[in-house]
């Protein structure tokens, strides 16, 4: 194949992926409605987490429980970061001095967080990476419940269980796309570099991949330190989307969500995390416009409070039992100007769920 | 002296509560691989049975008891049917079509049926929490010596102790037991030898779903309150417990819970002041660190080995 086609084959399915959510946030801009435009904001703040949890679990096969810890992390790093000092030195006191001091801009926040993020799951990745199977899944649940439980009671960092508020708000779309597009040229160089390739064959067959030298616990280290730096900075853009951050935001139902997100789409492939985004918000925010109540020829038709939860939970139970790879089936969106575009797509459908 | 011993009987009585919890969890891993993070909520629904039918408004604070308030055989039933109905329905609908998915899928597809359950018990009774109670002559005190011991806590460890017996006696001479350990040893060989699949995880769901009441109704005799995600601690402990015993092995699930219960009771009882709040936290990283030595958890099972 000459080479310029093979490389329009691999940057087209992320170029594909940043077009379709310009266009939905171009969409939601024209609507104009602030309502939208928050719904849209805070989709992209979580497409940001779920390509990063689809950074580790997509490309090594392993499920983590735990990668809302890291925006846990994240977002409080970027709160101490970018809270208002007179409050901090009043509430947080066991805070440094170039924090407690200081108000960092927005980007610095941010960076603070997805840095801080990748800092701590480098020790604690070198320390379980080489559980595999479901002793990795269960050491990342414990790791997700003993951060939320440091966090919820470290009173003078945290805040403990009341929030840290104050954070600067963000209301610009565009400037959480930016992230998003930068988080999916992030995964897919990854994923095509040669270290995510490595990733990829020990997911495929780990024994193989060890016989021809691969290091299975270095690649999917460095797999699991991107994708916490991807999730930390979901977490930054989570405090400045909220401006009022407290830890039980950052647990059992965010994992849920993030997970059936990324399940839903497809794990094996980035393209099933950035569908998968998509498609969950639609759903919810069908469910949300019938809790409200719709009216049909003159009937209001009204859904009980919490269908959406119950909703989201049938479809991805559904999904598990009838299309296991999820909607995109484990993969890319295919180049239309590649031949053998059809036939590779078939062949990377071996992932997570099915294997 | 009495302080330790007091602090150990404390322990003990958790630890029940928590292995009680490990073993309906791991009773499901042997047959299925499955890790049940439903099993929670079962409990939330067990305590929640109590107050079935939802008699008053949803923002009531107190609550009704109808089925509670039964003689005790009754409400056992009662309790235990409803919840073995859910348990049952949970394998019918969504876990039977899973039977051969990999322990991942099954996680998640119990994470999927255990955030439905907690929003219909929303639905069906608001979210605030409601106070019940149950059993209010268990919270007098016996002597023993110089201990002062709940009769609650008796009750727990008693009861406990008693399941355990019946589940093993169960598990080792009945006929329906030797399936469902063949089950837990080897499914598809089981399956080749006649052993009927879906009557024998049935028949898991349903003892799990049975474990699962025994705890809520010791739970919530302690602690008089229920939440809609009242189990969901619990159903972590346990979870760990299960993991730390060795995945598979009942007598894994137990002893780890027990563990479990213990190492946070007596962290609770010997920590300095100002750590005590950190729990929780210690308990997990503990969990971490069991699992990076010994992966396969204390008991390993062959269920556990991954094989070429």
């Amino acid at each position: 194949m000459e080479p310029h086609r093979r490389r329009l084959e691999t940057i087209w399915s992320p170029i594909v992926l940043i077009g379709i959510v310009a266009v939905v946030v171009a969409l939601g801009q024209c609507s104009g409605a602030e309502s939208v435009t928050l719904t849209i904001n805070e989709m992209l703040i979580r497409m940001v987490v779920v390509i990063g949890v689809y950074t580790f679990v997509g490309n090594t096969g392993i499920l983590s429980f735990g990668q809302v810890a890291f925006m846990c992390i994240g977002a409080y790093a970027a709160g101490w970061a970018a809270g208002p000092p007179a409050w901090k030195q009043l509430m947080l006191t066991g805070l440094p001095a170039f924090l407690n001091e200081t108000q960092y801009p927005f980007i610095v926040a941010v960076l603070g967080g997805g840095l801080l993020a990748t800092v701590i799951a480098a020790l604690f990745g070198a320390a379980i990476i080489r559980l595999t199977g479901i002793a990795a899944s269960i050491a990342t649940f414990a790791f997700l419940a003993a951060v939320n439980s440091l966090y919820s009671n470290w009173d003078s960092v945290t805040a403990g269980a009341s929030s840290i508020i104050g954070i600067p708000t963000v209301a610009n779309s565009w400037v959480f796309f930016a992230y998003v597009a930068f988080a999916i040229i992030c995964a897919a160089l990854f994923q095509q570099s040669r270290v995510g390739l490595m990733v990829r064959a020990s997911r495929d067959d780990e024994i193989a991949a060890k016989s021809v030298a691969i290091n299975v616990v270095h690649v999917r280290l460095s797999a699991f330190v991107l994708s916490a730096f991807l999730v930390g900075l979901g977490g930054g853009l989570y405090a400045h989307f909220l401006g009022v951050i407290s830890v039980d935001v950052f647990y059992l139902n965010l994992t849920f969500l993030t997970l059936a997100m990324l399940i839903i789409g497809g794990s094996g492939s980035l393209s099933g995390a950035v569908i998968g985004t998509l498609f969950v918000t639609l759903i919810v925010e069908i469910l949300r416009k019938f809790e409200a109540g719709v009216t049909i020829q003159s009937h209001i038709l009204g859904l009980p409070r919490y269908s959406q939860e119950i909703g989201l939970g049938i479809v991805l139970a559904l999904v598990l039992v009838l299309r296991p790879s999820g909607l995109t089936n484990g993969s890319e969106i295919p180049c239309p100007f590649s031949r053998l575009s059809m036939r590779r797509s078939r062949s990377e459908q071996e992932t997570l769920t099915s294997s | 002296m009495i302080g330790f011993l007091q602090n150990v009987i404390d322990a003990i009585s958790l630890g029940s509560l928590y292995a009680l919890a490990a073993l309906g969890i791991g009773l499901l891993f042997g047959v299925l691989r499955l890790i049940n993070f439903a099993h929670g909520d079962f409990i939330s629904v067990g305590a929640y049975a109590l107050i079935v039918p939802p008699l008053q408004a949803s923002a009531d604070v107190t609550a009704q008891m109808f089925i509670g308030r039964w003689p005790l055989p009754f409400m056992l039933v009662a309790t235990s049917t409803i919840v073995i109905a859910l348990a049952i329905l949970c394998y019918l609908l969504l876990f039977r079509y899973l039977k051969s998915s990999s322990p991942p899928t099954l996680m998640i597809a119990s994470f999927a049926a255990s955030y439905v359950i907690q929003n219909v018990l929303l639905i069906v009774y608001g979210a605030r929490e409601k106070s019940v109670n149950l059993w209010p002559s268990l919270i007098q005190q016996v002597d023993i010596g110089a201990l002062h011991v709940a009769k609650l806590q008796l009750a727990t460890i008693g009861a406990t102790m008693i399941l355990m017996l019946l589940l093993t006696a169960i598990l080792r001479l009945t006929p329906l037991g030797v399936q469902m350990r063949a089950a837990a040893e080897d499914f598809r060989m089981a399956q080749y030898l006649g052993v009927r699949s879906n009557y024998v995880i049935s028949v898991a769901f349903a003892v799990s779903g049975v474990l699962a009441v025994a705890v809520s109704l010791l739970f919530v005799a302690q602690t008089g309150i229920l939440t809609f995600q009242m189990g969901v601690p619990l159903m972590l402990f346990a979870f760990i417990g299960t993991v730390i015993g060795g995945m598979g092995s009942l007598v894994g699930a137990a002893v780890g819970g027990m563990a479990v219960g213990l190492a946070a009771s007596l962290l609770q009882a010997y920590l300095p002041g100002e750590m005590r709040s950190f729990r929780d936290a210690f308990v997990f990283t503990l969990v971490i660190l069991i699992l990076i030595v010994r992966p396969t958890g204390l008991f390993p099972t062959r269920a556990f080995t991954e094989r070429v």
